[in-house]
């Protein structure tokens, strides 16, 4: 691993910006195009919003851990919370599947982060947290 | 979020400024439906040319938009769209029932 950083906040919505924004200026160390920045900015705040609108039911007082690795040009990013967990990972991931139709949600949240990263892993298990990892090679179409 | 919005008729114009994430979803849906309850409004665009960011809440709240339109007989337009809300729309198929400028 060539580089990291970790930082802990509580599951307050406004931190949603706020962990794009962190993600954002640590992977410019890698070169990225200003697309990728653009993915990656959407799929961590896909990550941040599941943890707080699902994972803790919106308990301001939980905490979410945002780690990004740097390694090449390749960026690894957890998004992990102690909250409720998930017990099908799979329903989870089925684009438009929402456990929370009152509130409006599009169901698309697992789909976009697949969709704008290389690789989308999630560990979880009910009340156990959750933890989602994704990675992404970044600087592909700069020529570096 | 911002909202500039003009009405001419049953047409309704709304420009979004801001960031549309899950946490100004809810501001922006209580503006939006705000307009909308002129039950006159038959034909909504959302501008989104001056929305910097946008994830699958603000999918859900453009939507849930159109659920409110298409009940009336009404229809939806969106425009305005950076490549990366393109893409959202795209990859979850919102063309097929909201159309575009």
């Amino acid at each position: 691993m060539d580089n990291w950083m970790e930082l802990t906040f509580p599951s307050l919505s406004i931190n949603e910006g706020f962990a794009r924004s962190a993600t954002a200026a640590f992977a410019a160390l890698l070169d990225p195009t200003i697309d990728e920045l653009s993915d990656l900015r959407t799929a961590v705040s896909e990550a941040v919003t599941n943890a707080i609108i699902h994972a803790y039911g919106n308990d301001r007082s939980a905490m979410i851990t945002l780690r990004c690795e740097a390694e090449g040009k390749k960026l690894r990013v957890t998004v992990k919370d102690t909250g409720c967990g998930i017990a099908d990972i799979e329903l989870a991931r089925r684009p438009f599947y929402t456990s929370k139709p009152e509130l409006e949600r599009s169901g698309m949240g697992f789909a976009v982060m697949e969709a704008f990263t290389d690789s989308l892993e999630i560990e979880s298990a009910p009340g156990e947290g959750t933890t989602v990892i994704m990675e992404k090679e970044l600087g592909r179409a700069s020529g570096n | 979020m911002e909202i500039n919005a003009s009405k001419r008729g049953p047409r309704l114009h709304v420009k979004l400024v801001g960031e549309l994430d899950h946490h100004s979803a809810e501001q922006t849906r209580n503006m939006l439906d705000t307009l909308l309850k002129d039950i006159t409004v038959r034909d909504l665009t959302i501008d989104l040319s001056g929305v910097s960011f946008m994830d699958s809440a603000g999918l859900g709240v453009i939507l849930g938009r159109y659920r409110i339109l298409s009940m009336r007989g009404g229809h939806l337009t969106v425009t305005g769209m950076s490549g990366a809300i393109d893409k959202i729309f795209r990859m979850s198929g919102v063309y097929a029932i909201v159309d575009r400028v």
